[in-house]
C-alpha cells in the first residue's frame, strides 16, 4: 500500500501529537489521581467535574473553549505569545494541548482506580519504617499502581489518535501543520473520488491501533510480573 | 527505657480511656478483640492520633494532644510487625530488609543484617517474593525487616493471629529469642494468654477500652479475678524454673521457687533458667501432704486469694515461694476444705500441666 506524502504527514503528525499529549499530562494526570484517591480538601468535587467535563461536553464545545482561551486574542493564549513567543491555535502544538485535555479524564480515572487498589496499610508500613511522604509514593505506591498508570497512558494515548472534534475546532485541519489521521480521512471525504485515501487512511489507522494494543499487552505483563503479582 | 501512654478517644461505640508505663523487656497489651489493643499500638507508632493524651518513649515526646505535637510515624524509629505482616509485594525479600535499613539515620548502627536473617532464619528466601512465602515466612521476614530498622521500641500487633496452630509453633521460637536477646524494648498485642506468658515480662490488660489490671505476668495471670477474661480454659500462672538435670526415664528435674517438678519433655540444658506454664485447671489443692499419688509433683504452697466466678468454679491463689500458682477447683470443694486466706496446703500438679509446646526456653527468670 503506497501512501502520498501528505498522508504520511498525516500519520506522523497524529504520533507526535498522540505521544507528546500523553508523556506531558501523565507527571500531572498522576498528581492530581493521587489527590482525588487519598486526599480530602475543599473543591474536591469541583476539581473531579472540571477533569471530567471533557468527557461529557461535545468536543467541539471543549475545542472552541480552547480557542477562546488559548487563541491569540484569548486570555491564556495572548499571555503566552506575548510572554513566552508560544502560539498554539492552529499549531501541532495545539493538538497536542487538545488531545491531553480529552485524553486527561480517562487517564485521571485508570489511574485513580489503581491508587484506591493500593492497600494503604501498605503505606503504613512503610512510614513506620522510616519512609517519608516522597519516599512512600516512590517506593510504594508508584511501583504497584505502575499497571494503572500504563493503562491510563494506553487510554490517553488512543483517546489522543483518535481525537476529531475539539482538534478541528481549535487548530483546523491545514495539511503537513495540524492535520491528523482522523482530520486527513474527514477532508478525503469531503472531496469527490476521495474514498480511495480514506480507506487508505483507516487501514492504517487499524494497523496502528491493534500494534499500541499488542505493545500496551506486552507491557503490562511485564509490569505486572516486575511487581510480584504473577 | 521506658514508654509512657496515656490516651483518650471516643469512638463510636466506645471510649478508649487508657494509661500506662512500660519498661525494658516484653510488655504485652491484652484483651479480647474490640477492647482497644490495636489502638493503641496505633498511637504508639503514630498512625492514629488520639483526641486527648500522649506518647512518651524514652523521655522523647512523640505525642501531645495538648500541646501539638504529633512526630510523624517515619521519625518515630518505631519498629511495627503487623498481623498481615504487609510485606511489599512488588519488592523481593531482600529488597523488603532494604527498605528496613534504607531509612536509619546516619551515625545509629542497626543490628547485623547477616546475624538478622540468620536469626529469623531467611537466608534461603532472599530472592523470594512474597506471593511465594508462607505465613510463617512472611512473618519471620516482617520481623527481620522491623529489627533492620535499628527501632527504638518494637511494636508486635497480634504477630500470630493469622497463623494456624502449626504456624504458630513454628514462629513462636524465633518470638522467644527475640525477646530474650533483644535489647530493643518490645509492646506485644494479643490476645492469647499462651503466647503472652511464654513471651511477655508485664503485661497491661485491657476491658473495653480501660486498663483493667497492669503489672508483671507472674502476678497478673495468677490473679484469680481475671480468671474470667483468661478464659476458665487458658487461664494459669508462669513459674520461673531452673533445670536441674534429665534423667533417663525422659523426665527432667526443675527448681522452682519453694519446691521441685518432675517434667517431661524440656530440651533447655542443665543450669538454663525457663518458664513454666501451669494452667489452673491443672492444679489440685489437699490439705494434708498426700501419700500413695500418682503424681510426683506437689509442693507446700499458701492459699492467698479465692475469687468465685459465675458458675461452680473457684479461682485460688496460691503462693509458692517467690512465685504464686493460680488453681481451679470447685466452690463446694473449697467450702468443705474450709479454704481461707493464710491456709498452708499442698498443690499437686499434674506432670501433663506443663505441655512441650507450652515450655519457654530463654528467659532468665532473674
Amino acid at each position: 500500500m503506497m501512501l502520498e506524502p501528505a498522508e504520511w504527514a498525516a500519520l506522523v503528525l497524529s504520533l507526535k501529537v498522540s505521544f507528546v499529549a500523553m508523556l506531558v499530562s501523565l507527571p500531572l494526570a498522576i498528581a492530581i489521581a493521587w489527590l482525588l484517591a487519598r486526599r480530602e480538601f475543599w473543591g474536591k468535587t469541583l476539581l473531579s467535574t472540571l477533569v471530567h467535563l471533557p468527557l461529557v461536553l461535545p468536543p467541539v464545545v471543549t475545542g472552541y473553549l480552547l480557542l477562546l482561551t488559548f487563541g491569540r486574542t484569548g486570555a491564556v493564549g495572548g499571555f503566552l505569545e506575548s510572554t513566552f513567543g508560544i502560539v498554539l491555535a492552529f499549531r501541532w502544538t495545539g493538538a497536542a494541548l487538545a488531545a491531553a485535555i480529552m485524553g486527561f479524564p480517562l487517564t485521571v480515572r485508570a489511574i485513580r482506580l489503581s491508587i484506591e487498589a493500593v492497600d494503604p496499610r501498605l503505606e503504613a508500613a512503610a512510614a513506620t519504617l522510616g519512609a517519608g511522604r516522597l519516599g512512600i509514593f516512590a517506593r510504594v505506591t508508584l511501583p504497584l499502581i505502575a499497571p494503572g498508570v500504563l493503562a491510563g497512558a494506553v487510554l490517553g494515548f488512543a483517546k489522543a489518535m483518535g481525537e476529531f472534534g475539539a482538534t478541528i475546532t481549535f487548530v483546523a485541519n491545514i495539511p503537513g501543520q495540524t492535520q491528523t489521521l482522523p482530520s486527513a480521512i474527514y477532508a478525503f471525504l469531503q472531496v469527490p473520488g476521495g474514498e480511495a485515501g480514506a480507506i487508505r487512511l483507516v487501514l492504517l489507522s487499524l494497523v496502528v491501533a491493534v500494534g499500541a494494543v499488542l505493545i500496551s499487552e506486552g507491557l503490562a505483563r511485564r509490569v505486572a510480573r516486575g511487581i510480584g503479582q504473577r | 527505657m521506658s514508654l509512657r501512654v496515656k490516651i483518650h478517644h471516643k469512638f463510636s461505640g466506645f471510649t478508649l480511656d487508657a494509661a500506662f508505663e512500660t519498661g525494658p523487656g516484653v510488655t504485652a497489651i491484652f484483651g479480647a478483640s474490640g477492647a482497644g489493643k490495636t489502638s493503641i499500638a496505633n498511637a504508639v507508632a503514630g498512625l492514629f492520633a488520639p483526641a486527648r493524651g500522649m506518647v512518651e518513649l524514652e523521655g522523647r515526646c512523640l505525642y501531645d494532644a495538648a500541646a501539638r505535637v504529633n512526630v510523624p510515624p517515619h521519625k518515630r524509629r518505631i519498629g511495627t510487625v503487623f498481623q498481615d505482616g504487609r510485606l511489599f509485594p512488588h519488592l523481593s525479600v531482600a529488597g523488603n530488609l532494604d527498605f528496613g535499613t534504607r531509612y536509619v539515620p546516619r551515625g545509629r548502627t542497626g543490628p547485623d543484617r547477616d546475624q538478622v536473617i540468620a536469626l529469623m532464619d531467611i537466608g534461603g528466601l532472599l530472592q523470594r517474593r512474597p506471593l511465594h512465602l508462607s505465613g510463617g515466612e512472611k512473618q519471620r521476614v516482617a520481623l527481620a525487616r522491623a529489627l533492620l530498622m535499628a527501632p527504638e521500641l518494637l511494636i508486635m500487633d497480634e504477630p500470630l493471629a493469622a497463623l494456624d496452630g502449626p504456624r504458630k509453633d513454628e514462629i513462636l521460637p524465633y518470638l522467644e529469642r527475640l525477646a530474650g536477646g533483644a535489647n530493643v524494648p518490645i509492646l506485644y498485642v494479643s490476645h492469647s494468654v499462651g503466647e503472652i506468658a511464654r513471651l511477655a515480662d508485664q503485661i497491661v490488660v485491657l476491658r473495653a477500652g480501660r486498663v483493667a489490671r497492669s503489672g508483671t505476668v507472674g502476678d497478673v495471670l495468677s490473679d484469680p479475678e481475671l480468671v474470667p477474661m483468661m478464659g476458665v480454659r487458658e487461664a494459669g500462672s508462669v513459674l520461673h524454673a531452673q533445670v536441674l538435670g534429665h534423667d533417663a526415664d525422659g523426665l527432667s528435674r526443675l527448681a522452682v521457687s519453694g519446691g521441685a517438678l518432675l517434667i517431661p519433655g524440656v530440651q533447655a540444658e542443665p543450669g538454663k533458667h525457663i518458664r513454666l506454664r501451669v494452667l489452673a485447671q491443672d492444679v489440685l489443692l489437699s490439705l494434708d501432704m498426700p501419700k500413695g499419688l500418682s503424681s510426683r509433683n506437689i509442693l507446700p504452697v499458701v492459699v492467698e486469694m479465692l475469687h468465685r466466678g459465675d458458675g461452680p468454679g473457684m479461682a485460688v491463689s496460691l503462693r509458692l515461694g517467690e512465685d504464686r500458682l493460680l488453681a481451679r477447683i470447685t466452690a463446694r470443694a473449697a467450702e468443705e476444705m474450709g479454704l481461707r486466706p493464710g491456709l498452708a496446703c499442698h498443690a499437686i500438679l499434674k506432670a501433663t500441666a506443663v505441655p512441650r509446646g507450652d515450655i519457654g526456653g530463654g528467659r532468665n527468670a532473674g
